[in-house]
């Protein structure tokens, strides 16, 4: 069997900046948008024949808003793809879209060209917390667009919520998940917003997300109390509403969970295209420029390299494979790295147990809850 | 060089309250009798420790030997003893000028006579120099020379009428200075045939040469192979090296012979062996007696001083030992710690001093240092009639066997502008002085004396005051002796754990506050935990204040996907390596910047 591989293809262009998103994005005129695709492509074709013995097991289309690229050049991108690499046949082919950004049209042609799934940013069913993030569409924008996916033939949707948004009740929260769930999208991700440097959120919550993280009291930000009873309650929720937890923040109809982001915590190799996408091939994490000029100019050559150590390795097998629910196998581990998981982590592995923190049946270790809770308490443990 | 006419020689010193303007006039002095050119001359030759130039002070004694050509067509030798500038150093400084035969009183034109001020004229007088006033900074907006001129003959008693006006930053004027030198500063006296007797006043180690004693020769003549005697501590050598001071290099010369200033070597290994104050002689012609005015000085404040990284204790000794090659009054001592581990109880002159040195120790020896709070002697005087000195507050005996306590006072005096009289005695009230009287300079400015504990200043006593006076009062203190007070040992418990090093002694009325803004402060250091953790301040068994660190809730990332991997795990990365640099105290985990952190509770 070949081996398996994933691509990622980096459009770092959306109509306006979020409050909160610190991703690789920004406005651009359509002259750039082209230049763009033009050297995209390039790295496409220029790539493509290094893994020709590789079958691509998953693509993904990422963001900034994918969805923002005319009909004519997401075609010449697909076509770039198809030539270049061997897909298997029930590849999973995501676009990830922004509410607004989508017609009729545009989906019947994304469904043409082999697109299989659609990962919609919602995170808010509340025009009042959509305008406070930012976003550029209302929540009857979205069900609009859900409805016309329906109708173009998709069905695999997820949809992309947010949960502890400031001034965000626990009620408030409940109200988005239960109408959204109410849609039943084949997967839902629910992230708890994160205060991310660089972003105009950072400056108005940084002072308070502090005090949250000293467990202190807050006004603007929903204390950690409610931001855990929110989390807690989506898990509950949405299992008794058919979904598998399946990773700390993502949720599925069983069968129809990502391929492509389960590859990252599992440590599949995969292929990024564009400006700042990264790659893990051959055991070696590359990671392209995120200077557009540079990249414009030379593409691939101007990429940074680090070689991955046994002990790296090992650490990532660790604190990428707990965020999943169902843990980290150790037969796998075992395979992936020729030793035994309790060689290098025994000690950690008994003490992250005495804690409450980590459980080990005979196949798998996981983190319990409460692990989840301290997820980065336990996963720096595994750091080497 | 051909026989050294006394008469042509003028020893002298610049004094002035900080930032006056001292080192720049000794530039400018350097710089006009054609020493350098201002092209070579990096500003401010003699604060040549790169922590000197950065804080404005100066910590070492410096010298240099500068020829100039008066207006009578004469040939000077000036050797300029640039002073130590801060009363921490006070000691250093009377030696210095006791090595010359007059100063220069710089007074800001501006800002007119500072505590400072008063408090190195009077050192000077002290030492029968002739002491002739400079104004300096004439240039800025808000000089007022008349005004300074009449406080300085009003106040100090030294005629001013005709002092140089000058800005030592452009040189306008400096020629006056100089010729006043010649003038006004008389020339050392001195038998160069009579037994040798040297004032050291100031010595430095170099790994080639041993130590280098600076010195001025008060009789006699010394020159190589002389067998020499310190006369305070007996060490004996043989001269292998004298010469004099050029700017930032020694120039070696012949002999150096009575009324001179210069240096010598003799394969002394440790400056210990040449005190500064003490008096070389002649080992087999010695002089009758010493130069008066010796005594060893003492460390007023000591702290604990740990290594972040245990391992690099061996490290830390050989960087204190280099140190105190060149600074005797450097102490030190091994102590242990149950949460610093191994280090050193160090004795310092003073605040300033001990941050000097943890600075050196930092950057020179690149060592991460964990500090605990400084504190005087104290004097402990038990029931069964002993009395120790305390200098680490976790040797306080049980207090069941103390009869009372003692800590050491300082007289202080405080030069402030009337509208700030009220605030500066409010000050000095809160920091339990003892109001001993006021004089006022003018009608604007008054002088504070009083009598205060030394524990209440040595934290943030200067900072407060500048603060409350913004930055007009001006502060000089010196040591008095030492009084009964009511003092407590104040305990820090951790998770119910005592932690040594955080422990110190205060005045039982304030206590109460200490340990509340102790608790607040470490509450605010001390990672959240699996667990919830008290953290109590105690005397005794009574416990007075508390704070809780929560147990941790939530630390997880939302996201973690393909593009993001390296920058996850550098933040996972950044977490166990901030565990790494934390102390480990029963189970619980406290940082090292937690024990530092202490050292400034606010006032405010």
């Amino acid at each position: 069997m070949k081996k398996p591989l994933s691509l990622y293809i980096h459009i770092p262009f959306c109509v306006r900046k979020c409050a909160y998103c610190d991703f690789l994005s920004f406005p651009a005129d359509a002259r750039e948008r082209e230049q763009y695709l033009d050297a995209l492509i390039c790295e496409i074709r220029t790539f493509a024949p290094s893994v020709a013995d590789r079958t691509v097991v998953s693509v993904f289309l990422g963001g900034g808003t994918p969805s923002l690229l005319t009909e004519t050049q997401l075609k010449r991108l697909m076509d770039a793809v198809y030539a270049g690499f061997s897909l298997q046949s029930d590849a999973e082919i995501t676009i990830e879209a922004n509410p607004g950004t989508l017609t009729a049209h545009k989906l019947f042609c994304l469904a043409k060209m082999g697109i299989n799934r659609l990962s919609l940013g919602l995170q808010s069913a509340r025009n009042e917390e959509l305008r406070l993030l930012g976003r550029i569409h209302t929540y009857e924008e979205f069900l609009d667009t859900y409805r016309l996916a329906g109708e173009a033939g998709f069905e695999n949707i997820n949809v992309d919520l947010m949960s502890a948004l400031p001034g965000q009740t626990f009620a408030a929260w409940q109200e988005t998940l239960e109408r959204v769930a109410a849609l039943s999208p084949a997967h839902i991700s629910a992230y708890s917003l994160m205060i991310e440097e660089g972003t105009p959120f950072f400056e108005t919550y940084h002072e308070e997300d502090e005090k949250r993280r000293r467990g202190e009291a807050t006004a603007l930000l929903p204390d950690e109390d409610t931001e855990r009873k929110m989390y807690r309650w989506t898990d509950q929720f949405l299992r008794e509403q058919g979904y598998v937890h399946y990773e700390i923040s993502n949720f599925a109809k069983p069968g129809m969970e990502c391929v492509h982001n389960i590859g990252y915590w599992i440590r599949r190799e995969y292929a990024g295209f564009g400006l700042g996408a990264a790659s893990l091939l051959e055991e070696c994490r590359f990671t392209n420029t995120t200077d557009r000029n540079a990249y414009r100019k030379q593409g691939r050559s101007a990429q940074k390299v680090q070689k991955l150590t046994e002990e790296d390795r090992m650490e990532e097998l660790m604190f990428l494979g707990l965020r999943m629910m169902s843990g980290v196998e150790k037969k796998r581990f075992l395979a992936k790295t020729g030793v035994p998981v309790h060689k290098p982590y025994g000690d950690v592995i008994s003490l992250l147990r005495s804690q409450g923190l980590l459980e080990e049946d005979e196949d798998y270790l996981r983190l319990t809850a409460r692990g989840i809770d301290l997820g980065n308490y336990c996963m720096a443990q595994f750091l080497l | 060089m051909a026989e050294i006419d006394q008469s042509k020689i003028r020893n002298f010193c610049i004094i002035a309250h900080i930032d006056h303007g001292k080192s720049t006039l000794a530039d400018r002095i350097i710089e006009m009798t054609g020493l350098l050119t201002s092209r070579e001359m990096q500003s401010q030759v003699l604060d040549n420790m790169d922590l000197e130039r950065e804080r404005g002070i100066t910590i070492k004694a410096q010298t240099v030997r500068i020829i100039y050509k008066a207006k009578n067509g004469e040939e000077y030798i000036f050797n300029l003893i640039d002073t130590p500038g801060h009363v921490d150093f006070n000691y250093e400084v009377s030696r210095s000028l006791a090595a010359c035969d007059g100063a220069v009183l710089v007074v800001d034109a501006a800002q007119g006579i500072e505590a400072q001020t008063l408090a190195n004229v009077y050192l000077a007088l002290d030492h029968d120099l002739d002491v002739f006033p400079v104004i300096n900074k004439i240039d800025l907006p808000s000089a007022d020379p008349e005004r300074v001129a009449h406080e300085i003959e009003d106040v100090i008693g030294i005629e001013a009428m005709d002092a140089p006006r000058i800005s030592a930053k452009s040189g306008l004027n400096v020629e006056q200075v100089l010729e006043q030198i010649v003038e006004r500063i008389p020339a050392p006296e001195g038998d160069p045939d009579a037994p040798l007797q040297a004032l050291i006043f100031d010595s430095v180690y170099d790994s080639y040469k041993g130590v280098i004693v600076f010195c001025r020769i008060m009789e006699g003549t010394v020159r190589r192979g002389t067998p020499i005697r310190m006369m305070a501590t007996g060490a004996e050598a043989e001269v292998v090296e004298v010469g004099y001071f050029g700017p930032g290099q020694f120039l070696p010369c012949e002999e150096l012979s009575a009324g001179m200033v210069g240096y010598l070597t003799a394969s002394l290994k440790n400056v210990k062996d040449t005190r500064v104050g003490d008096t070389v002689t002649n080992r087999d012609k010695p002089c009758a007696e010493p130069l008066p005015g010796y005594k060893k000085v003492n460390s007023m404040v000591y702290c604990g001083m740990y290594p972040a990284d245990g391992a690099k204790y061996p490290d830390l000794r050989d960087a204190l030992e280099k140190l105190q090659l060149n600074d005797a009054s450097l102490r030190y001592e091994p102590e242990t710690s149950v949460a610093l581990g191994f280090g050193f109880r160090c004795g310092f002159l003073g605040l300033l001093h001990l941050e000097i040195i943890q600075e050196r120790l930092e950057r020179e020896y690149n060592l991460d240092l964990v500090t605990t709070a400084p504190s005087v002697i104290y004097k402990v005087y038990k029931t069964n009639g002993e009395c120790i000195e305390l200098t680490n507050p976790t040797n306080l005996p049980d207090p069941a066997e103390i009869l009372y306590m003692e800590e050491p006072v300082v007289s202080a005096e405080i030069m402030v502008t009337t509208e700030f009289i009220g605030a500066i005695m409010d000050l000095c009230q809160e920091r339990r002085g003892n109001y001993l009287g006021m004089e006022y300079m003018e009608e604007t400015r008054a002088l504070l004396r009083y009598e205060l504990p030394l524990n209440e200043i040595i934290y943030d006593f200067f900072d407060a005051l500048k603060s409350r006076s913004r930055g007009y009062a001006s502060f000089d203190y010196e040591m008095k002796g030492y009084q009964q007070a009511p003092l407590v040992k104040l305990d820090i418990l951790i998770n119910k754990e005592e932690v040594d090093a955080l422990s110190f002694i205060v005045h039982a009325d304030s206590a109460y506050e200490r340990g509340r803004k102790m608790c607040e402060k470490l509450k605010g250091e001390i990672p959240r935990h699996l667990f919830e953790i008290p953290i109590q301040a105690a005397i005794g068994s009574k416990i007075i204040a508390r704070e809780t660190v929560k147990a941790m809730r939530k630390d997880v990332l939302a996201k973690c996907y393909g593009g993001d991997i390296t920058r996850k795990k550098k933040l996972l990365e950044k977490q166990k390596e901030g565990k790494k640099r934390m102390r480990q105290i029963g189970n619980v985990e406290i940082p090292q910047k937690a024990f530092m952190s202490v050292l400034k509770l606010d006032d405010k």
